[in-house]
């Protein structure tokens, strides 16, 4: 059932994203997030289900796991998605980062016992953040409005089309028969929840408005791994 | 003998290591900060139990009297920092150090037993302002980049702006307050930081 769950997405993601297009305006519509009106509950359901499910998961995963064997469970899940960032990379015209990542993988898997090791970033082969939605934007796609999708959470038009092809870039949806696809998957998911557990106090402390301050920082971010940790300096006054 | 050894070595654990933060340039500077922040990390006995309080205090005293507030506030604010009077510009300043002091202790915390890398530096031309670049290194996480923006004041190098992992813990509200002050004004930027920072403090 892998395939059809995933399909489910392919066809609604863009059916969510073409009702927004007539989504009614804010009265003070802010350039960057014109779909605010729609943004806030589909954020304050996201933020509703972290809190009744996936915190407290994440949380019992975090007190269950001692911190070195979730050390290698981590590394196992960045080695799977090495080999894709690496095609990312190449596809980004950056050779030598896409044949660093290859490097990673072949290290890791084996020296690095299957992955579980990070043998790599000792070996001088730094570990990338890339994916299709940041090819595109080095392509010259602009990102389009902020949008959050249901259960998935915050994005940008342009990284919403291209999660299907992330997803189709990770091993892990290769993976069958699907009970190990789903367990993987969804022991992927925690372990990701729980490394963001302690970056949840400094949203609690610094944000005022738990939306927008959530928005402006993943639009920051991601404009800073688009450039690959320099992005240029923004006009001050917009 | 072994007693004494025993002795010095305690008390040369126990001695505030005292030098003073060098802020005759950007990178020295900034190291010195890190240097505190570390020492804080380290020895700060509430932390392990999770208690961020004390550690928070300390960062405030040692490391947070080289951040230039007024600066970062009027920074966050954007265009809207114009509007305001100069009382409210003092009372804008006042509460969203509260802010940020909590935030930026907070985001440090995070890390137990952290190495900090230089990168690199840059002063402007002019040398008015530098950008020094670090990278936070703790086992099983990934890299964190912390960037500071520094300007040079009669006082020596002082802090602008604070960017982790390319997020800037004072530009993230512009966007916000440019909402806050068009609904309602420049007072309704502070009423909603000052409401912020009295539930925080009622939480601790």
């Amino acid at each position: 059932m892998t395939t059809s769950s995933r399909s489910i997405f392919r066809i609604a993601l863009p059916l969510v994203l073409l009702l927004l297009l007539g989504a009614c305006a804010t009265p003070h519509p802010n350039p960057r997030d014109p779909w605010e009106g729609f943004n806030r509950p589909v954020f304050r359901f996201n933020d509703g289900l972290d809190r009744a499910v996936i915190k407290p998961a994440a949380k019992g995963y975090d007190w269950l796991v001692p911190a070195n064997l979730q050390v290698v469970i981590g590394n196992f899940f960045a080695n799977l998605s090495d080999l894709y960032i690496s095609l990312n990379n190449l596809l980004q015209g950056k050779p030598k980062e896409a044949g660093g990542d290859l490097a990673r993988v072949l290290i890791n898997s084996s020296l690095g016992i299957g992955g579980l090791v990070d043998a790599a970033t000792g070996m001088g082969f730094e570990k990338h953040d890339e994916d299709f939605g940041q090819t595109l934007a080095v392509w010259g796609v602009e990102s389009g409005p902020f949008v959050v999708l249901p259960v998935i959470g915050p994005r940008t038009v342009r990284d919403s089309f291209s999660l299907a092809a992330d997803w189709e870039g990770d091993p892990l949806s290769w993976v069958k028969p699907d009970l190990l696809h789903y367990s993987l998957s969804g022991l992927h998911q925690v372990d990701k929840r729980a490394g963001l557990l302690p970056g949840d106090k400094v949203i609690e402390a610094g944000a005022i408005d738990k939306y927008s301050y959530i928005r402006d920082a993943y639009l920051q971010h991601r404009r800073y791994e688009i450039y690959d940790g320099a992005p240029p300096p923004e006009d001050d006054e917009k | 003998m072994k007693k004494l050894a025993i002795l010095l070595f305690t008390l040369l654990l126990a001695a505030p290591v005292r030098a003073a933060v060098d802020t005759s340039t950007p990178e020295g500077m900034i190291k010195g900060l890190s240097d505190e922040v570390l020492t804080i990390l380290k020895t700060d006995p509430d932390l392990k139990k999770g208690d961020v309080k004390s550690a928070v205090a300390q960062i405030d005293a040692k490391v947070l009297t080289h951040f230039n507030f007024r600066h970062m506030t009027s920074l966050a604010m954007g265009k809207e920092w114009r509007k305001a009077t100069p009382a409210q510009q003092d009372t804008l300043v006042k509460e969203f150090k509260d802010l940020l002091v909590r935030t930026y202790s907070n985001a440090l915390t995070v890390y137990r037993n952290p190495t900090i890398v230089f990168k690199t530096s840059r002063v402007t031309p002019t040398d008015a302002d530098a950008l020094v670049r670090t990278q936070v290194l703790q086992p099983g996480n990934t890299p964190a980049d912390i960037d500071y923006h520094l300007e040079k004041t009669p006082a020596g190098w002082q802090v602008f702006d604070v960017v982790v992992a390319g997020v800037s813990l004072v530009t993230n509200y512009r966007d916000y307050f440019t909402q806050e002050v068009s609904r309602g004004g420049v007072e309704g930027a502070i009423a909603s930081m000052r409401n912020k920072n009295e539930t925080q403090d009622k939480g601790k």
